[in-house]
């Protein structure tokens, strides 16, 4: 077998020293094959976005991080500043959060879709028309016109595909959407989803999908990640995953989830999300978890196949059977 | 945009209204009888009195000696010197070109280092950041006059690499002359600029976008200048055009130290010897000349900023 | 919520950059030298401040005279001890001056609002186009040197900076639910801003304050410089300055610069503490 685009291979991370320094990912293993739509779920502070955003090497100042990231096959922890901006400009981009606060606000549209070709040689004239058709491959009517306006023109969700156009202008065969649909209205949310699974199957892209929104994520995805306190306690498809969690937390997060239709009334997760830092030296979601017993507390599961799944809970076998 | 500007030229206008009204009347808010004073309490001949009731007007009713005088100023009839007995816009011309030469120098090393050191700052936390900051504590914390003294001593009696005193002639020898007061000058200002620069830039470094660009592989220095510096550009700019329009009136204090004959000097010597057509003259000439450099500033934002500009409406 | 800054660049304020608390001690007892200097100049001071002793004209620092005498044959260590004097009750008055007056305008303009409001930011933008420096030298055009033209152009030329801070302060407190409380309650208006909104956001004035001390420290010793504050033989920094100058090329360096050092550190410290103060007051709002 090919080596697969993405291969992270036991990331952990940890925060710069001094009064922040605590570890935020834990023995992370996840990979995303050409054309796959791969998503990495879970609560704020798991560490699925320093996970992302360490398939780009943006690691925060001062942060220290061991395993591998290879795309491709190359580590990108062990690259040269120089080969790091190669990826980035080529390989790997990423649709980020928050459009308002991604575009920087006083340059011109053009300015934001060009910049990366630019960087790259691309001549200015060449870089305006591609810029012109991306536009219009993300939907927006007009591109000649939109390239001159400023960001405060345009709608959330307007900006956001711009930021979409911008991320695909370097042809990358790798694309990480970090929470790309949370800063949206809820009506524009679906047409940026659309986009962006419309935009992966034509490009034939793999994407790396990371939200706390079990449900879209299972509803777009190829195969999902389930991460909790810096360490991904479940991996399986989509639809095994939804119609059957091996993990408590999994089977929590789709209990809770709020749905049209259904007789039952969602159901919170008990407790509060821990970080890695603050996790006992056993289960982290052990606190927190109804099937728990008292080793869970003392000892870390061990990642394992169970069902067609892999699932990090001592208990998976058993409560596989249920 | 237009509305923008006529506003702000109404604004100028009403400013030089208030400032021309302070400086006319405060001949007659001073105690005492205004030709006295006019002559600068000196005893003058009956003829020397009339002359300057008639050039004043002072026999018509103040509103009427105001419109008069307005006139006068604004048709470039500044009046005469009692002091010099010349005319004040000859005075005044034959300063200019000292003061405006001081004020450019300084206004160029004010923001050359203020911007390089404050950058600096910025950029390199800890050793670089912690000098930028104490040298910048103690520039902000010199006055010009001390600067001045410091620098003569050092520069001038010590190493006799600048002259201490004097205005020079030729390109060289006002450069040489005027590179003492011009570093005396700038240095409080240079030491504030600095501080605004790494502020502002420090605040634009933390923004998402900042990231962003450098997410998608574009070099540290052109995201430095094209999405740090260029963003930190609003605060840097006010504060730009607040001191150099504020230089202007500052020359006086280094035109003293240094004995330029200057505007700067001029207005202080005027104000000693209460020679008040000079000093009325040069306070006009400089509320002008603030009220011009601060209406650049205001022009200079909506470039700076276009979410500051209200033409184009929202879009799609 | 995954907005996670990646470069944690906590815009650290100067004033703990440099060393914290330790450095506001320092300040702090620096300061204590030219106010104790001020208060206690007769007690202190080796020499009367006028007292002329022409065989030590223009000496250098000696057992005599710890640094030195001027051109007159004065001590200069008795003259900065007493210029300390007017050194900072020039800048106390200002301050004070345009603290009160500041506060009040600022806190009237943003609880009754509307014209008087209007009325004056306008006026307050006047003064903001006017060059303090100009101002000050004019009224002393008009009214002659001394210590009170100066004084007085600086402390209208600082109420507005106190003015402003004060207004936008007060309209942000003026929307928090106690005040409407107390509203309710049937207080007055102005019993509300005297007992609860000016104790509120004085430690913001009050940091601003002390940083435009030392500012006004510089503008006051600059006029005296020019010979428009205290007149002669009185001993003040800044005139001490200029009558120094003219020995510096004579080779005598401490006339001019030991009070010109005075100035410097005076202001440095006030700085830090002006800065360590309003940086407590914007954690205390977080």
């Amino acid at each position: 077998m090919a080596a697969p685009l993405l291969d992270i291979e036991d990331l952990h991370v940890r925060l710069a020293a001094g009064r922040a320094a605590r570890p935020v990912v834990d023995g992370v293993s996840l990979h995303v094959a050409s054309g796959e739509t791969v998503g990495l779920v879970g609560e704020s502070g798991s560490g699925k976005s320093v996970t992302c955003r360490a398939v780009l090497g943006l690691l925060p100042r001062g942060a220290a991080a061991t395993g591998a990231v290879r795309v491709d096959g190359s580590d990108v922890l062990a690259m040269s500043a120089a080969r790091l901006r190669e990826l980035r400009r080529h390989h790997v981009a990423m649709v980020f959060q928050d459009p308002r606060a991604a575009v920087n606000p006083i340059r011109r549209i053009g300015d934001f879709v060009t910049e990366g070709m630019r960087a790259a040689g691309v001549p200015r004239e060449a870089a305006l028309g591609r810029a012109e058709d991306l536009l219009e491959s993300v939907g927006i009517r007009d591109p000649r016109t939109a390239l001159r306006r400023y960001p405060h023109e345009f709608s959330g969700g307007m900006l956001q595909r711009v930021v979409i156009a911008a991320a695909l202008a370097g042809e990358p065969r790798l694309l990480l959407a970090d929470e790309p649909t949370t800063a949206l209205d809820v009506t524009t949310q679906a047409e940026v989803v659309s986009i962006l699974a419309r935009l992966r199957a034509e490009r034939a892209m793999g994407m790396l999908f990371v939200t706390h929104d079990l449900e879209l994520a299972a509803a777009i995805c190829d195969r999902v990640y389930v991460m909790y306190a810096g360490r991904i306690v479940e991996a399986q498809s989509a639809d095994g995953l939804f119609a059957r969690p091996r993990h408590p937390y999994t089977a929590g997060l789709l209990g809770a989830t709020p749905r049209l239709g259904s007789e039952l009334p969602p159901r919170a997760v008990p407790g509060r999300p821990v970080s890695l830092a603050e996790a006992p030296a056993g289960c982290a979601f052990a606190a927190r978890c109804a099937h728990a017993l008292p080793r869970c507390a003392d000892e870390q599961p061990v990642q394992r196949e169970v069902g067609g799944a892999r699932v990090s809970c001592l208990r998976a076998e058993e409560t596989a059977d249920d | 945009m237009a509305g923008f500007l006529l506003r702000r030229a109404g604004g100028i206008l009403a400013t030089l209204l208030v400032t021309s009204l302070a400086v006319f009347g405060s001949v007659h808010l001073a105690p005492g009888d205004p030709a006295t004073f006019l002559l600068g309490g000196r005893s003058a001949s009956p003829e020397a009195v009339a002359a300057i009731e008639a050039q004043y007007h002072l026999d018509d009713p103040l509103p009427v000696q105001y419109v008069k005088w307005a006139g006068g100023v604004l048709t470039g009839d500044l009046g005469r010197s009692v002091q010099f007995r010349q005319d004040v816009a000859d005075l005044i011309l034959a300063r200019l070109p000292t003061t405006l030469w001081l004020v450019g120098y300084a206004a160029l090393l004010i923001v050359l280092v203020g911007l390089t050191l404050g950058a600096l700052a910025a950029l390199r936390p800890g050793a670089v950041d912690r000098l930028v900051l104490v040298g910048t504590g103690v520039a902000t914390a010199t006055p010009a006059f001390v600067a001045a003294i410091g620098l003569v001593s050092l520069f001038s009696v010590r190493l006799g690499w600048f002259p201490a005193f004097g205005n020079g002639s030729g390109l060289g020898g006002r450069i040489s002359h005027l590179t003492l007061p011009a570093v005396a000058l700038a240095l409080t200002f240079t030491g504030l600029l600095a501080r605004v620069t790494r502020a502002s830039m420090l605040e634009e470094l933390g923004r998402d976008h900042v990231e962003v660009a450098r997410s998608r592989g574009i070099p540290g220095s052109a995201v430095v200048r094209r999405h740090v510096l260029r963003n930190a550009l609003g605060p840097i700019t006010t504060v730009t055009g607040t001191v150099v329009a504020g230089l202007l009136v500052a020359t006086s204090i280094v035109e003293t130290a240094f004995g330029l004959s200057g505007i700067g000097q001029l207005l202080v010597g005027s104000v000693t010897v209460k020679d008040f057509p000079v000093v009325q003259a040069v306070s006009l000439l400089v509320v002008l000349a603030f009220a011009c450099v601060n209406l650049l500033v205001d022009l200079a934002h909506p470039l700076i900023d276009p979410r500051l500009s209200h033409a184009k409406g929202a879009a799609s | 919520m995954t907005v996670l800054p990646l470069r944690r660049h906590r815009p650290s304020t100067p004033a703990r950059l440099l060393g914290g608390d330790r450095l506001v001690t320092a300040a702090l007892a620096v300061l204590a030298v030219p106010a104790v200097a001020a208060v206690c100049a007769p007690l202190i001071a080796p020499y009367a401040p006028d007292a002329v002793d022409l065989s030590a004209t223009l000496s250098g620092a000696g057992a005599e005279h710890l640094l030195g005498a001027d051109q007159s044959g004065r001590d200069v260590l008795s003259r900065l001890i007493h210029g300390a004097r007017t050194g900072l009750l020039g800048p106390l008055l200002v301050v004070v001056v345009s603290t009160v007056a500041g506060t009040l305008l600022g806190v009237a303009a943003a609880w009754l609002g509307g014209a008087f409001d209007a009325l004056l930011s306008r006026a307050m933008d006047l003064v903001f186009s006017f060059p303090a420096l100009l101002l000050a030298i004019l009224l002393v055009a008009v009214s002659g040197p001394g210590l009170t033209a100066p004084v007085l152009a600086m402390s209208v030329a600082y109420a507005p900076y106190v003015g402003r801070l004060a207004r936008s302060a007060a309209l942000q407190e003026k929307t928090r639910p106690y005040i409407q409380a107390y509203r309710v309650q049937g207080w007055s208006g102005w019993a509300i801003c005297l007992w609860h909104l000016v104790p509120n956001i004085a430690p913001l004035v009050l940091a601003q304050s002390v940083t435009n001390f030392g500012y006004a420290l510089m503008d006051l010793a600059a006029l005296s410089f020019l010979g428009f504050g205290v007149q002669p033989p009185t001993a003040d920094w800044g005139a001490m300055v200029n009558e120094g100058a003219a020995a510096l090329l004579q080779g005598a360096m401490l006339p001019a610069l030991a009070p010109g050092a005075a100035i410097v550190i005076t202001v440095v410290a006030f700085g830090i503490v002006g800065e360590a103060l309003a940086d407590r007051v914007a954690r205390r709002e977080r």
